[in-house]
C-alpha cells in the first residue's frame, strides 16, 4: 500500500540521523498534510523488523512517536464512533448504542488528552474510510441493511478495541522515563475494558483465546490476533507452570497474556482504513 | 505461618501527582494507623518524588518500629526494584487466585449461569497462571534465592458471602478493579522494558475481567468502563501501593513489609 511507500520515505538515514531535531522532523512531516498522521508511528517501527520491540524503542522510537501513533489510532476510533452512533444503525436505547455512546465518550477524551499534551507535535487527523474500499457498509451507507451493518459495526469495533490494547502496550516501553507512561497506560486498560465489552456483546469471551479473532469476525482483522497465541513469557512457557487449571491449559495460558502490536503493525491495520492521497 | 491480623501503618506518600485524588486520599491517610491488614507499609524516604507542589504537605518521619519481640522473626519485606514491584504483583495475584478458587467451593458457583460458570473458571485459571508466572520469574531475576520470593500468603475471605452472588462479584470487581489500579500506577516504577511490557500483558486481562464482571453485575449499561473509574479525560484508575494495600490488606492476613518499594520514574 502506498502508506509503505511513506513510510519508507521516513525512514531514510537523513531522517533519523541524530542531528536531524524532532521539531524538524515533525516540521518535514507537516508538509505532508494528511498523511502526516501515517508517517508518526515509531521510525524504527517501519523498517519491519520482528525484533524485541523493548530493544528497539530504545534506540530508535521517540515518545512523541509513540503518542502520535496513539493518537492516530484515537482519531480512528472517535471517529468510528461517531459516524457509528450518528448512522441510525443502532438502535435507540439498546446495549450497543449504551455502548457505543461510552466508546466514544472515552476516545473522544483520548483525542483531547493527546492533542493537549502533544501541542505543536500533534498530528492532525487522517481521512478515514471504514468501508475500508468498499470491503465493510458497518453505517448502511450502501444499502447492505440494518442487521448486516449491525454486525459489519460491531466486528470492526472489535478489532479496533483489540487493536488499541495491543498497541498502546508495544509503545509502553518507549515512554519509559516519561510523564506520558503512566497515563497511555491509564488509556491502555480502558481499551483493555472496551475490547471486553465489545467481544461479549458478540458472544465471544472477554478475551483472546490464542490467536482467534472469533465467530463472524471478517478474516481481514486476522492480523488484530497474529501473535496472541504466544504462550512464553519472559523466557517461562505459562501453559506449563500451573496446576489444577479448568480445561485446556493453553487456552488459559494465551488468554491470561495480550500481547503486543509493534509500530508498523498496528499502522498496517489501521491504514485499512485510512484513505491516503498519492 | 498464620499471625494475628496487625496494623497497617501509612507513613510516606509516593503519589506522583499533586492534583490526583489518589494523592489527596494518600494525604489523609498519612499518619492513620488502620486495623485490620496484615501490610505495614513505609516507603523509601530517600527519593520521594517531590512535583515542586505549592503547599508542602509535612511528610511524617518514618520512625523505626520498637521490636516488641525480638524472637518473632522478621515479616517478610517486599523488596526494592523491580523485585519489589514484582513481589507486590505476587501479592495481589496470589489473593485473587485464593478467591477465585474459593468462588469455585462455593454455593453461588455452583448454582450459577453456564455463563458465570466459564466466566468464574477463566477467571481463576488466568490468576492461577498469573501468579506461578510471577513467582517463576522474580525467582529468575534473584538468582533462585527463594528467600527473595514472597511467601505464599493466609488470607481471609470471611468478609465475602459465597453463596451470594451479589458479594462474590462485587469482591470480584473490587479485587479486579484493584488489580488494574495497581498495575497502572506502579509500571513507571519499573525500571526494566521487558517487565514493563510484561506487566502490560497482564494488566490489560486484568481490566478485560473487570469490564466483564462489571457488565455481569449491570449489562445494559456503561459500568463496564463506567464514570466511578474512569475520569473526565477517559483515564483508567492508577494506585499508589498505600491505596492498593488499604483496599486489599483486610483480606491479607501473614504479616509483610513493602519498606523499599521505587518511587515513579517520570523523567522530571
Amino acid at each position: 500500500m502506498s502508506i509503505i511507500k511513506l513510510l519508507d520515505e521516513f525512514t531514510s538515514e537523513k531522517l533519523v540521523t541524530k542531528s536531524t531535531s524532532r521539531r524538524e522532523m515533525f516540521g518535514t512531516l507537516g508538509s505532508f498534510g494528511k498523511k502526516a498522521a501515517l508517517a508518526a508511528i515509531p521510525f524504527g517501527m517501519a523498517a519491519g523488523s520482528k525484533a524485541n520491540a523493548a530493544a528497539m524503542f530504545q534506540d530508535n522510537g521517540g515518545p512523541i512517536s509513540s503518542l502520535n501513533l496513539a493518537l492516530t489510532l484515537e482519531y480512528l476510533e472517535a471517529a468510528f464512533y461517531r459516524r457509528a452512533l450518528d448512522s441510525g444503525v443502532l438502535e435507540g436505547g439498546s446495549r450497543e448504542e449504551t455502548v457505543f455512546m461510552q466508546l466514544f465518550k472515552h476516545e473522544d477524551q483520548h483525542v483531547n488528552f493527546l492533542v493537549e499534551n502533544l501541542g505543536d507535535d500533534a498530528v492532525e487527523s487522517p481521512e478515514f474510510d471504514f468501508t475500508a474500499g468498499g470491503a465493510f457498509d458497518p453505517f448502511n451507507e450502501n444499502g447492505i441493511g440494518q442487521m448486516d451493518a449491525m454486525a459489519q459495526m460491531l466486528a470492526l469495533a472489535q478489532a479496533f478495541e483489540d487493536t488499541g490494547v495491543r498497541a498502546y502496550k508495544g509503545q509502553a516501553a518507549n515512554l519509559m522515563g516519561t510523564p506520558f507512561l503512566e497515563p497511555a497506560l491509564r488509556i491502555h486498560s480502558v481499551e483493555a475494558r472496551h475490547a471486553s465489552e465489545i467481544r461479549r456483546i458478540r458472544g465471544l469471551k472477554g478475551w483472546i483465546v490464542r490467536d482467534q479473532r472469533g465467530e463472524g469476525m471478517p478474516e481481514a482483522t486476522q492480523p488484530v490476533y497474529n501473535g496472541e497465541e504466544n504462550v512464553i513469557q519472559g523466557g517461562v512457557d505459562v501453559s506449563s507452570i500451573s496446576s489444577g487449571l479448568v480445561g485446556n491449559a493453553t487456552d488459559a495460558a494465551t488468554e491470561a497474556f495480550d500481547e503486543i502490536l509493534t509500530g508498523d503493525e498496528a499502522v498496517a491495520i489501521a491504514s485499512l482504513f485510512i484513505v491516503s492521497n498519492d | 505461618m498464620k499471625k494475628p491480623i496487625v496494623k497497617m501503618e501509612v507513613v510516606e506518600s509516593t503519589s506522583k501527582n499533586k492534583n490526583s485524588k489518589s494523592r489527596r486520599r494518600f494525604i489523609k491517610m498519612s499518619g492513620l494507623a488502620i486495623a485490620g491488614s496484615g501490610v505495614l507499609l513505609a516507603c523509601d524516604t530517600d527519593d520521594v518524588f517531590d512535583p515542586g507542589g505549592e503547599t508542602p504537605v509535612p511528610e511524617p518521619e518514618p520512625e523505626p518500629e520498637p521490636d516488641p519481640d525480638p524472637e518473632e522473626p522478621t515479616a517478610f519485606d517486599l523488596g526494592s526494584g523491580d523485585v519489589g514491584i514484582l513481589n507486590y504483583a505476587l501479592a495481589l495475584e496470589q489473593l485473587e487466585a485464593a478467591f477465585y478458587t474459593a468462588v469455585r467451593e462455593g454455593d453461588y458457583y455452583a448454582g450459577a449461569s453456564d455463563e458465570e460458570q466459564q466466566v468464574i473458571d477463566d477467571l481463576y485459571n488466568h490468576e492461577v497462571i498469573h501468579r506461578d508466572f510471577l513467582r517463576a520469574a522474580i525467582l529468575e531475576a534473584v538468582g533462585g534465592d527463594e528467600s527473595q520470593v514472597l511467601p505464599e500468603l493466609e488470607f481471609n475471605l470471611d468478609s465475602v458471602d459465597l453463596s451470594s452472588r451479589d458479594s462474590v462479584l462485587q469482591t470480584a470487581m473490587a479485587l479486579e478493579d484493584t488489580g488494574v489500579g495497581a498495575y497502572n500506577g506502579a509500571g513507571d516504577r519499573l525500571e526494566s522494558a521487558t517487565y514493563l511490557t510484561i506487566a502490560g500483558k497482564i494488566v490489560s486481562v486484568e481490566a478485560r475481567h473487570a469490564s466483564a464482571i462489571r457488565s455481569l453485575l449491570n449489562p445494559d449499561s456503561a459500568d463496564f468502563a463506567g464514570d466511578d473509574i474512569i475520569d473526565e479525560n477517559g483515564l483508567d484508575i492508577e494506585y499508589d501501593p498505600a491505596e492498593v494495600f488499604e483496599i486489599a490488606g483486610p483480606f491479607i492476613e501473614t504479616e509483610f513489609t513493602a519498606n523499599e518499594l521505587p518511587e515513579p520514574n517520570t523523567g522530571s
